[in-house]
């Protein structure tokens, strides 16, 4: 029971927290493509993969008061960081540990920004094209985004090296 | 001679329908493509699943709901977006195709067997849209790449996104049709809108449809309708714990199945999902008649839980739930599972924590990941505004999510006068009869 639950928190806890929705998404969507158990259903929406499952859970688990969203203010618009609650630790233990191995690459896509992300996903959810194709349905379904040859070769290298890394 | 994609029926075809009326085809690809047996397998599995069980009129299969989805986008593109010069006459076709085949992937009770065997009925929409099927066979005669252009409609990576709001927003003909459809089997009066109205004032621009503004309170009624659907009907606590149960005898099946049980009905349709090797094939073979049957022959294994689960689905003796808060609750799980284990019934198939939850409608946040794309209105003056911003009743219920939370058991097994049945009782808060 509530065991998806518990792996979302152990996630953010790993991570020290996450600020940013779609950073969030798409660091999950990420992990569950490294094989990170993450049973929440993604679709493809605006930002790339995207899973309303999982944005449901956020909001219950910080109504159950094991995550915290707190808003930080932008300028011209808001964001959204989660952190855990002293409240959640003994909830997480329904979830297993994460390896050494797993809570680096959480690490590493922290660093990243929430648009270098949303490129990485995109690519892991065309993973089944050539990397040309997946190039080019990138700028189909992103032609707004303008992703550059060089954001493409860091993204590939991205993949590539969290892959190498056993995640 | 007329290219295939371009073909017309020498005479319109009508399909009767409750909630359309009629159902128009004129087009050849579209004729031929409701005959291919991947489609024609949608007459055998249920729009609602396991709701047949409170509401008994729901009986209603996929493929007319199908039907209902290609019906409305045919009246929105041929009567309200012809001749505009925001529409693309020649994305006809592919909108048409995708509106009829959005659902062809869902298995046989969809949600508990996607559940069990880790499967997405989206992938296999994709894989029989693609695969070798007949439906490929048929969309394949209009242009080699028809087949993906369909496939990425529907997973809406299809470049013209106006094409993929009228499949997938939040104000789409999947839906128009199913809570119409669902509130019509079901017979609740909840459900009804008009959606004559607000197909007239639908309107095609860049990257979505916009509603005019004059057409507000339809939409309105719409967004209400949704809200009241999910909550009472969608979301009803006896259809989910006919589900419930439903899930955990396929899991108990698969589970003895990979123990090596020898089952006195040899379950051949199932055996490559227990062991992971299926094929398309062996998917579409799958309808909810061939479950059904299993289920009726598995009331008789000699596994008693398998049986007994079984029997409950099959003869409607559903599991009994309270109202199960979490984040209250969630160590209270932990007792009752021993609780469960030393009374002698077992907690994985009859202990069962199960969650509802809906947003009947969300607005953009900038800067932010609300994902939904918002439904517009368009202004006398031209301008285009959210439609939360409009309407109060909207606005009541943007972004507001409506959690629900039960936990399930088989209340008449907890009738005994054990120290544990005992406390179950005390645990789970049931009155002592």
């Amino acid at each position: 029971m509530l065991r998806d639950h518990a792996a979302i928190v152990r996630f953010i806890e790993q991570a020290h927290g996450i600020t940013g929705r779609k950073k969030l998404q798409k660091m999950m969507y990420i992990a569950k493509k490294l094989g990170y158990p993450v049973n929440e259903k993604y679709e493809f929406h605006m930002y790339g993969p995207y899973s309303e499952e999982l944005t449901a859970r956020i909001e219950e688990l910080c109504t159950m008061g094991f995550l915290v969203e707190e808003k930080e203010d932008k300028g011209a618009y808001t964001q959204y960081a989660y952190s855990t609650t002293s409240e959640s630790m003994d909830f997480m233990e329904l979830s297993p540990p994460l390896g050494d191995a797993f809570s680096t690459c959480i690490g590493e896509m922290k660093e990243k920004s929430s648009r270098f992300l949303e490129l990485v996903a995109t690519l892991f959810y065309f993973d089944d094209l050539e990397q040309q194709a997946q190039i080019d349905k990138v700028h189909i379904v992103k032609g707004k985004l303008n992703f550059s040859d060089e954001e493409f070769a860091e993204a590939f290298k991205f993949i590539e090296d969290l892959k190498k890394n056993n995640c | 001679m007329t290219p295939y994609a371009t073909q017309k029926l020498a005479e319109e075809k009508v399909f009767k329908d409750p909630v359309h009326r009629y159902i128009h085809i004129r087009d050849q690809v579209i004729w031929d493509v409701i005959g291919a047996k991947e489609f024609q397998r949608l007459r055998r599995i249920r729009q609602l699943g396991t709701t047949y069980l409170v509401f008994h009129g729901a009986e209603h299969s996929r493929f007319s709901h199908s039907l209902g989805v290609y019906e409305i986008v045919r009246r929105i593109i041929d009567n309200s977006f012809e001749g505009r010069p925001e529409w693309d006459q020649s994305e006809r076709l592919v909108v048409l195709c995708a509106a009829l085949l959005h659902d062809l992937g869902h298995g046989p009770f969809s949600h508990a067997f996607e559940n069990v065997f880790s499967l997405d009925h989206e992938d296999f929409t994709q894989a029989i849209l693609l695969g070798d099927t007949e439906v490929n066979a048929i969309l394949s005669r209009v242009s080699t790449d028809f087949p993906q252009k369909v496939a990425d409609v529907i997973a809406k990576t299809y470049p013209n996104k106006q094409v993929v709001s009228l499949i997938s927003s939040q104000i789409d003909a999947d839906r128009m049709d199913y809570l119409q459809r669902d509130a019509y089997f079901t017979g609740v009066s909840y459900g009804h809108f008009d959606m004559e109205r607000i197909l007239r004032v639908m309107r095609p621009r860049e990257d979505q449809v916009v509603i005019k503004s004059s057409g507000m309170h339809a939409v309105e009624d719409y967004i209400m309708s949704r809200y009241q659907m999910y909550w009472q009907v969608y979301f009803h606590p006896v259809s989910r714990s006919a589900e419930v149960i439903l899930t955990k005898a396929l899991h108990r099946a698969k589970k003895l199945s990979e123990e090596g049980y020898t089952f006195t009905h040899e379950p051949t349709h199932f055996k490559s999902f227990f062991d992971g090797t299926f094929t398309l094939e062996d998917y579409v073979a799958l309808d909810e008649s061939v479950l059904l049957t299993y289920f009726q022959l598995w009331t008789k294994e000699q596994d008693s839980i398998l049986a007994d689960l079984c029997s409950r689905f099959m003869y409607r003796k559903l599991f009994q739930y309270i109202e199960f808060d979490p984040a209250k609750d969630f160590m209270k799980m932990r007792e009752l599972e021993s609780l469960f284990r030393e009374a002698g019934i077992d907690p994985d198939y009859y202990l069962v924590f199960d969650s509802s939850s809906d947003l009947p409608y969300d607005f953009y946040r900038p800067g932010e990941e609300g994902e939904r794309i918002p439904i517009h209105l368009l202004m006398p003056s031209g301008e285009i505004k959210e439609l939360s911003r409009q309407s109060e009743i909207v606005e009541a219920v943007s972004g507001k999510r409506r959690s629900d939370h039960k936990l399930y058991f088989p209340e008449e097994r907890l009738r005994g006068d054990t120290p544990a049945e005992r406390r179950i009782r005390d645990v789970l808060g049931l009155k002592e009869v």
